[in-house]
């Protein structure tokens, strides 16, 4: 399990799976709360919301997580890209006591501390497990 | 809600949540690892040749239903139970399974700090949702 560190792109399509879930999520949050209460009995009214603004850049920043969750996972572990996504609870936390001024309790600052922390560990690690198998092919490769 | 009353059909809940994210996730990820670096394909054929190569695998679909189901399970989970209860526990659990499936099934090699980050995550999420 060698392998170099990730490329400063590649560190910016993880820094886009941690930023663009979060977002897309609190996009969403915020165009469904705005909308009055939608029925069961009239699910088309789901569909008109899709085109409100929020709802709207919810769903592309989602489309733009999934695409570089994809990329990542192409040259990166599932292992090693997980810790990415739970970095977007950070992300959550930050934005709500920086932007939005709430009160933030100390047990979610240590949870903060702790993602933070997990991230860091594996970050300081390979990012892909090589097996012996593929060895050889991925030296040839580099030659 | 249901959690007070039957325990066992709330843990049964959260565990389709856990269990279809775990194999969507390890299913999209094998997928990934078969197609190759998408950033080379990009470069070499374009953005419609990375989509074409990603489309045209078959576990990439699987994964994607398994995440559908994923999707619906916790929304039927939802229904029934508290999200406080929900969210960090199939969030937390989903951290612990899928490094299992990674190291079992995807072959990874899930050392001591990687189980580290694993195991902060979780306590994390759970301290994030209190």
């Amino acid at each position: 399990m060698a392998h170099e560190r990730l490329l400063p792109r590649q560190y910016m399509i993880l820094g886009l799976v941690a930023i663009c879930a979060p977002l897309g999520d609190a996009c969403l949050s915020r165009g469904m709360t705005s909308l009055p209460a939608i029925s069961v009995l009239h699910p088309l009214t789901l569909i008109a919301a899709v085109f409100t603004p929020w709802i709207a850049l919810g769903i592309a920043l989602l489309i733009g997580f999934f695409a570089s969750y994809l990329t990542a996972l192409s040259w990166a572990d599932l292992t090693y890209v997980l810790p990415a996504t739970a970095f977007g609870n950070v992300i959550i936390e930050l934005l709500s006591r920086l932007w939005l001024h709430e009160h933030v309790s100390w047990q979610r600052w240590l949870g903060v501390i702790l993602i933070t922390v997990a991230v860091g560990f594996v970050a300081q690690g390979p990012s892909l497990t090589v097996h012996p198998e593929e060895a050889p092919a991925e030296e040839e490769a580099r030659a | 809600m249901m959690t007070a009353a039957n325990p066992w059909a709330g843990a049964a809940m959260i565990a389709a949540v856990v269990l279809s994210s775990t194999a969507g996730e390890v299913l999209t990820a094998a997928a990934m690892k078969s197609v190759g670096d998408l950033d080379e394909i990009r470069a070499r054929s374009g953005l419609k040749g990375a989509i074409r190569a990603v489309i045209t695998c078959p576990l990439f679909f699987a994964g994607v239903f398994f995440l559908a189901l994923a999707f619906f399970s916790l929304l039927f989970a939802l229904n029934h139970l508290n999200l406080s209860l929900v969210g960090p526990a199939a969030a937390s659990l989903t951290v612990i399974t899928n490094s299992i499936a990674a190291k079992l099934f995807l072959k990874e090699n899930v050392d001591r700090r990687r189980w580290t980050a694993a195991a902060l995550i979780c306590i994390g999420v759970y301290l994030l949702a209190h």
